[in-house]
């Protein structure tokens, strides 16, 4: 027990602070605390996508920051992709495909010719602004509405069944993800070896593993989360593409990467915090309980972003050779 | 008879305008134990990364087994049946003992590691060479004697025919290196090829059956240890016979510079480990301690230096109390210091030399104009400094990262001396250095002494401490036990002090 708590901290708040939140919820009315929870995930689900590209690329050594650009570009691409073409499943494939294209440009840039990894991060940020602005067209409307699935059993667990598991595709698929995910990295293989080149990568050369060859391609893969969350923002959680509709997401998610410790179940948990915070927020401004100006609402979860970095700093520890160019040989 | 397992054959390699190793030919036989020996520098670490396919060869051939072609990776190299040991461990600190050892060569169930399988046979093999280890303790809470037999376990995980070992023993204490002889001699007694790096003679002799000499990367004799001795080899080494007993003349203790009273310091774990220390050193002698290592000396150290809380007692730099004061305001004190882990309290490694050797007094008037860095001082400094101690590097504004060992302790020791300090504590101050570089080391310490600085010598090499002290303290359990003059010392007394037998 002590050591679960030492070693999971974090977690087991999170975890205490969102059974805590339910009770509460409950105790408010089943209907309220359904969409109240509704809006916490729907908020919590391209963050926790977004935050497990981060968790990817870091684990692998890669700092990318350039998450928000993939996103922009990959809600762009999703959404006038399948309006223009008429096919929600074409909007999709390009929406994933323009979130690894980036993440390929990231991998290139950051591990095959070492360029700072910031500065090719904040380029494809500045790209992903000027090219969805240029090519923005007023007036588009996708073909149609993504099927809301149901699973069976689960979604009839009483509050957490309808909200988690009556959803669209994206949302569904991003549970499913988590845990994959989290499988893989502590369970698996290529787990082992992607915590090992982002942790001392000679090590693993010496071991025989090819880390340039493996930070290319999970740099490149996590695109595919980016482009997942992209196409979720315009097509599942809204049918319409904004400029700008990303909102900083990419960068919030980078913070509660650093909260979920760079372990996916905990960024998800951690993304749902911010969720709960923020439908509070809201609830409590549309009840009249509060009268907070909306704009100091929206700026909510930048504050907790800055809390919650103040708290985390310090009790986590990012893997060790992020953001460091690998070059062979040099022992 | 014997099987040819290695064959080097004109192996040449640059790095940039620097020629690491140049036409180097040797050959290994199954069982047979090679040592590699030459000063920092001399090339041996840039050899046996070729072996092991780290880096390539820009001439020449390495054939094993009697196959020529290029050695491409690592993973090509483990699969011809070749093991290797790092200089600097390649472990992933985080990461358990049993992880490390399987890593790049896991066994999996389906998609899971097999991790079950894998303790087992870390357990079994750490039985079968007698190398204790906890197979599920993380590296990062493991002390260096104990990582080093993750790496020798890790090297012999797969099926090795070749274990090349690059300076295994620099950071074990004796009995680990005993330990480490005994397991080389059983591997190469059951066919197992050793290629093995050190500066030590004592240990050479003690198991290699043959030696290459390498100097400025060239390989400048070969010879079977049968035929030779320590001289033999030290000269072979450097070139020139080498006097491995320091001349020095009457030390003539003047002020007491340091004393140290009631210190009472903890280690890392909030153990104490200085315990009721009392010492004193005077102007112009070196006063040894000698102990094994982790009775206290680092804790002593990093004390005295500023670097570590005082729990109770006190420091003071003659009449000045500096307890619990800051490294920079002891240093400014008239302290200098060469620390036990140089590389990462001596130097910064991603600096130029030059850089480097002005570290403790890159804000003074000398090296600065208000804030503005006087550039061609710091160069001229450093051009002085790397010919006045004869550092090997390209340029002073090489990164001080990429001197071999020797010569980064130069640097660190060229640097605490500059300031002529008060005191000089010098710790391990030839750890893992060449034959030559320790002469030269011990020869500039004891003109610091006659200059009349104050020396403390920390060293877990007793023929150090015996050949430079002019006082002996010994330390067990974080407190001296007993004092001696450095003349005429017994060598027999002063190891059955250490071990803690007392009067
Ligand atoms: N990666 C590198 N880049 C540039 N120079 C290097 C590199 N590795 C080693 N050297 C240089 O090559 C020479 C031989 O170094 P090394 O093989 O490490 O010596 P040794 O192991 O004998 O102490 C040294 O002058 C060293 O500075
Ligand atoms: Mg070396």
């Amino acid at each position: 027990m002590e050591r679960l708590w030492e070693k999971n901290r974090v977690a087991v708040i999170l975890s205490a602070v969102v059974i805590v939140g339910m009770y509460v919820f409950w105790f408010m009315g089943k209907a309220r605390a359904e969409s109240m929870l509704t809006s916490a995930w729907g908020f919590a689900v391209p963050l926790i996508l977004a935050a497990l590209v981060g968790v990817v690329g870091e684990r692998s050594g890669v700092v990318n920051i350039g998450i928000e650009g993939q996103m922009l570009i990959s809600a762009f691409a999703a959404f006038f992709g399948a309006a223009l073409t008429g096919s929600l499943i074409i909007g999709v494939l390009l929406g994933l495909g323009a979130g690894m294209l980036l993440g390929g440009f990231l991998a290139w840039t950051a591990v095959k010719l070492r360029t700072d990894q910031i500065i090719a991060g904040v380029v494809i940020n500045i790209a992903a602004t000027g090219i969805t602005s240029f090519f923005y067209k007023q007036g588009q409307t996708l073909p149609g509405v993504f099927p809301r699935w149901e699973i069976p059993l689960l979604k009839d667990l009483p509050l957490v069944g309808k909200v988690f598991f009556a959803n669209g595709p994206f949302a569904l698929a991003t549970i499913l993800i988590v845990i994959v995910l989290n499988y893989l990295l502590f369970r698996t293989r290529w787990g082992l070896r992607t915590r090992a080149i982002g942790e001392y990568p000679q090590a693993a050369d010496t071991a025989g593993i090819d880390v340039i060859r493996m930070r290319l391609v999970n740099v490149t893969l996590a695109g595919l989360l980016a482009g997942a969350a992209g196409a979720f923002l315009s097509m599942e959680a809204s049918s319409t593409f904004e400029r700008g509709i990303t909102a900083d997401r990419g960068f919030l998610a980078l913070a509660i990467m650093i909260f979920g410790a760079w372990k996916p179940l905990q960024a998800a948990a951690a993304a749902l915090f911010f969720g709960f915070a923020q439908a509070i927020a809201s609830q409590l401004q549309a009840d009249k309980v509060v009268d907070i100006p909306q704009q100091l609402i929206n700026t909510l979860p930048y504050v907790l972003t800055l809390i919650v970095l103040a708290v985390a700093a310090g009790r986590v520890r990012a893997p060790a050779a992020e953001g460091v160019p690998f070059v062979k040989g040099q022992g | 008879m014997s099987e040819v397992l290695l064959e080097l054959d004109g192996v040449t390699k640059w790095f940039g305008p620097v020629k690491a190793n140049t036409d180097i030919s040797m050959k290994v036989n199954r069982g047979e134990i090679i040592a590699l020996l030459g000063e920092n520098g001399a090339g041996k670490s840039t050899l046996v990364k070729q072996i092991f396919g780290l880096i390539t060869p820009d001439s020449g051939t390495i054939t094993v087994k009697g196959d020529p072609t290029r050695i491409k990776d690592p993973r090509d190299a483990i699969g011809r049946g070749i093991g290797m040991v790092h200089q600097h461990f390649q472990l992933v600190p985080v990461m358990t003992v049993t992880e490390n050892i399987i890593l790049g060569f896991e066994p999996v169930k389906g998609l899971n590691l097999d991790l079950d399988s894998a303790r087992t046979m870390v357990v079994e093999a750490s039985d079968r060479y007698g190398l204790e280890v906890d197979p599920d303790a993380a590296i990062e809470d493991l002390p260096v004697g104990t990582q080093q037999r993750v790496e020798i376990l890790k090297a012999l995980s797969k099926k090795v025919d070749l274990l090349i070992l690059d300076e295994p023993t620099a950071v074990l204490t004796p009995q680990e290196t005993d330990e480490l002889l005994g397991v080389m001699k059983a591997l190469a007694a059951d066919g197992t090829s050793i290629v093995f790096i050190t500066h030590k003679l004592r240990e050479v002799l003690a198991v290699a059956d043959r030696v290459y000499v390498l100097r400025q990367g060239r390989v400048v004799g070969e010879v079977a240890t049968k035929d030779t001795d320590q001289a033999g080899l030290a000269t072979m080494m450097v070139g020139r016979a080498v006097v491995l007993q320091v001349d020095k003349d009457e030390a003539t203790p003047a002020d007491e510079v340091l004393s140290v009273r009631d210190l009472v310091v903890q280690d890392d774990r909030k153990l104490p480990a200085v315990n009721g220390m009392n010492l004193t050193v005077r102007a112009g002698e070196i006063v040894g301690l000698a102990g094994v290592e982790g009775n206290g000396q680092r804790e002593l150290v990093e004390a005295i230096a500023g670097m570590r809380k005082v729990v109770s007692g006190s420091v003071h730099l003659g009449t000045e109390d500096v307890t619990g004061k800051s490294p920079h305001h002891i240093h400014a004190a008239g302290v200098g210091h060469v620390p036990e882990d140089r590389e990462k309290h001596g130097l910064v490694g991603g600096y130029s030399i030059a850089d480097n050797l002005v570290l403790n007094r890159f804000d003074e008037p000398e090296f600065a104009n208000r804030g503005v860095r006087n550039f061609g001082a710091i160069d001229a400094n450093a051009e002085a400094y790397v010919k006045e101690f004869d550092i090997r590097t390209s340029g002073i504004h090489a990164t001080a990262g990429s001197l071999s060992g020797g010569n980064k302790q130069k640097v660190v020791v060229a640097r605490e001396m500059s300031a002529e300090p008060r005191l000089l504590i010098a710790a391990q101050p030839t750890r893992g250095v060449d034959v030559g570089s320790i002469e030269f080391i011990h020869s500039r310490i004891v003109d610091a002494r006659d200059k009349g600085a104050a020396v403390l010598l920390v060293s877990a090499e007793l023929d150090e401490i015996l050949s430079l002290s002019d006082r002996i303290v010994v330390v067990h359990g974080g407190h001296a036990v007993a004092e001696m003059p450095g003349a005429g010392a017994n060598r027999q007394e002063i190891g059955r002090l250490m071990a803690g037998g007392g009067h």
